[in-house]
């Protein structure tokens, strides 16, 4: 006689090429908590294919929190994330594993592996996900994904030859070996110097244009948020406080994004905000 | 099963109260134990990585050997100076190289070479899985597809658990080699007398028990070096607290682990 398992099995994951505009991501009721401090209580929200979303939020709301939990590297204590009718929220580690080749993650330093070249280290996903790929097949792919983020010719060098901005490119890279459908970008301009923050926007936006990839960018960054973000999300008070367009943020009544917005023009233009 | 690998609660335990303290002790060792089970399960399982696992064992015991050595040299000679004397004071200075011989193979050797080389592999290990976990270059590796346990771990455990036994049949040459040398120019003894002394009290037990200690040893090491690297807690800061503690937690653990292993040995 066969015991009745307590929860269903989720089954395997497939990604289907998405309408552009439809319901890809769905964060439901979610609620997270390290030992007695509570990230989240009560967050919610949708992403739709094809588009950049900004979430916002000051340092320590949970911005990394909220894209470890997208693709299990953390798990969130309550709630549901469910990806094109996948409820992830029960995946085991295994059946994340073809999550994490279609959603792909820009770590905020980079996370290069610094015993690896640059080459190595953007083969390392492929080797992972293709364990029967050619070396030629796989030279060819690591040459091409550095050539779409401005870096052709570097797969000898180390990590530590590299400026943040360069770091960021082959962290970019080596994401997006497996020709990942959703990229999400932890603080990606984030202690770069203006130039090289224009170029990462460029970056992101190019990723959209060139591959139609839906992006999830998290950052306080206001200048970037408003440069590559067609909806913005403001993560405030452990919940998602407002989702708009960059006109209706921009024209935002709620306090914790006028806060947010204030301070940064304070900031840009002196006296400006009294 | 998963291989996040999680520490026991957010806030510092110096702030908290005897019995919070406890509590995360407790559950520390608890993930512990379950990463010791994740390891051991990968580890017999394919697909095995030669590769990794020989460029580890070649690099632990290389840089592991001049310090073993020299502790066990000195370990040697101190050992046989001190019972040379007493041994004498009892009219049995001809016992000295099997008292010698038998403290060396079953303790000597494989606990201070733990307690030194140990304890430095160890918290070597804390310290460069530690940087890795706050880069959130493990979580790069769990992002990338790969298994960090699988990649990290294991290699580094079965390493350990390589080399300590190799560096304890060193540790027991050099020692001996030591003791003869103090019996010969301290007690005028003869040499052939402390080896035929040796070679008639040791019994090949002997030897494979401080050998199979070396093995443990080696292993725990391996594992609470992990552990305290995989489980860094507040940046950089927090990889030399690990360090600290990792040195602290393998030498009581090693510690322990001897008694039990000798009272096991023994009674067999
Ligand atoms: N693995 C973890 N263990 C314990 N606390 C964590 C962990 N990851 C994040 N936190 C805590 O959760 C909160 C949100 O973290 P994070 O998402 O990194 O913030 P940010 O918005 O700056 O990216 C922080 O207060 C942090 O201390
Ligand atoms: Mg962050």
């Amino acid at each position: 006689m066969r015991v009745a398992r307590r929860r269903p099995e989720p089954s395997t994951f497939e990604f289907h090429k998405p309408t552009s505009g439809e319901q890809l991501i769905h964060f439901e009721h979610l609620t997270k908590a390290f030992g007695p401090k509570h990230v989240y209580d009560d967050v919610e929200l949708d992403v739709r294919a094809g588009e950049t979303l900004v979430v916002m939020g000051g340092s320590g709301t949970g911005k990394s929190v909220l894209l470890k939990c997208l693709i299990g590297l953390l798990r969130p204590d309550t709630g549901r994330i469910v990806f094109q009718g996948h409820e992830l929220t029960h995946f085991t580690e295994d059946q994340f594993i073809p999550v994490r080749r279609h959603v792909a993650m820009v770590f905020q330093g980079s996370a290069l592996f610094d015993s690896l070249t640059v080459g190595e280290n953007v083969a390392y996903p492929l080797r992972e996900h293709f364990p029967e790929m050619s070396e030629d097949e796989l030279r060819k792919r690591v040459a091409e994904k550095l050539a779409l983020v401005n870096l052709p010719g570097t797969e000898h060098l180390m990590p530590s030859d590299l400026s943040g901005g360069m770091k960021k490119r082959v962290g970019l890279a080596r994401a997006i070996a497996t020709d990942a459908e959703v990229i999400l970008w932890d603080e990606p301009t984030t202690g770069l110097d203006p130039v090289t923050t224009q170029s990462i926007n460029e970056l992101i936006n190019s990723m959209k244009t060139k591959l139609g990839v839906t992006s999830i960018v998290v950052t306080h960054d206001m200048v970037s948020a408003f440069a590559v973000g067609d909806r913005l999300a403001m993560l405030a008070n452990r919940r998602i406080v407002q989702v708009g367009t960059r006109e209706e943020i921009r024209r935002s009544t709620v306090p914790e994004v006028r806060a947010f917005l204030d301070a940064r023009r304070a900031e840009l233009v002196p006296g400006g905000a009294s | 099963m998963t291989p996040e690998v999680e520490a026991g609660v957010a806030a510092p335990p110096e702030e908290q109260g005897v019995v919070a303290r406890a509590k995360v002790r407790l559950e520390s060792l608890g993930s512990l134990a379950r990463m010791t089970g994740q390891v051991f399960s990968r580890a017999v399982r394919p697909p095995y990585d030669w590769g990794t696992l020989i460029y580890h064992t070649e690099s632990l015991g290389v840089r592991s050997l001049p310090i073993a050595l020299l502790t066990a040299t000195f370990a040697g000679l101190v050992i046989s100076l001190q019972f040379g004397y007493f041994l004498g004071r009892f009219g049995v200075q001809y016992t000295v190289g099997r008292v010698v011989v038998l403290t060396l193979f079953r303790e000597l050797a494989p606990v201070l070479t733990a307690l030194t080389v140990g304890a430095r592999i160890g918290s070597g290990m804390a310290a460069e899985l530690g940087a890795m976990t706050v880069t959130e270059q493990v979580d790069a590796i769990r992002a990338l597809g790969a298994d960090p346990l699988r990649k990290l771990v294991v290699p580094r455990v079965l390493a350990c658990l390589l080399v300590m036994p190799v560096l304890t049949v060193f540790a027991d040459v050099v020692g001996l080699v030591g003791g003869a040398l103090v019996v010969k120019l301290q007690y005028a003894l003869p040499l052939d007398l402390f080896f035929q002394g040796a070679l008639d009290a040791v019994l090949l037990e002997d030897f494979v028990s401080g050998v199979f200690k070396g093995a443990v040893f080696g292993v725990i090491i391996g594992l609470v070096g992990c552990f305290k690297g995989l489980t860094v807690e507040g940046g950089t800061e927090g990889v030399g607290r690990a360090t600290t503690q990792t040195v602290a937690v393998t030498s009581v653990a090693v510690c322990l682990a001897d008694f039990f292993i000798t009272k096991l040995t023994l009674y067999l």
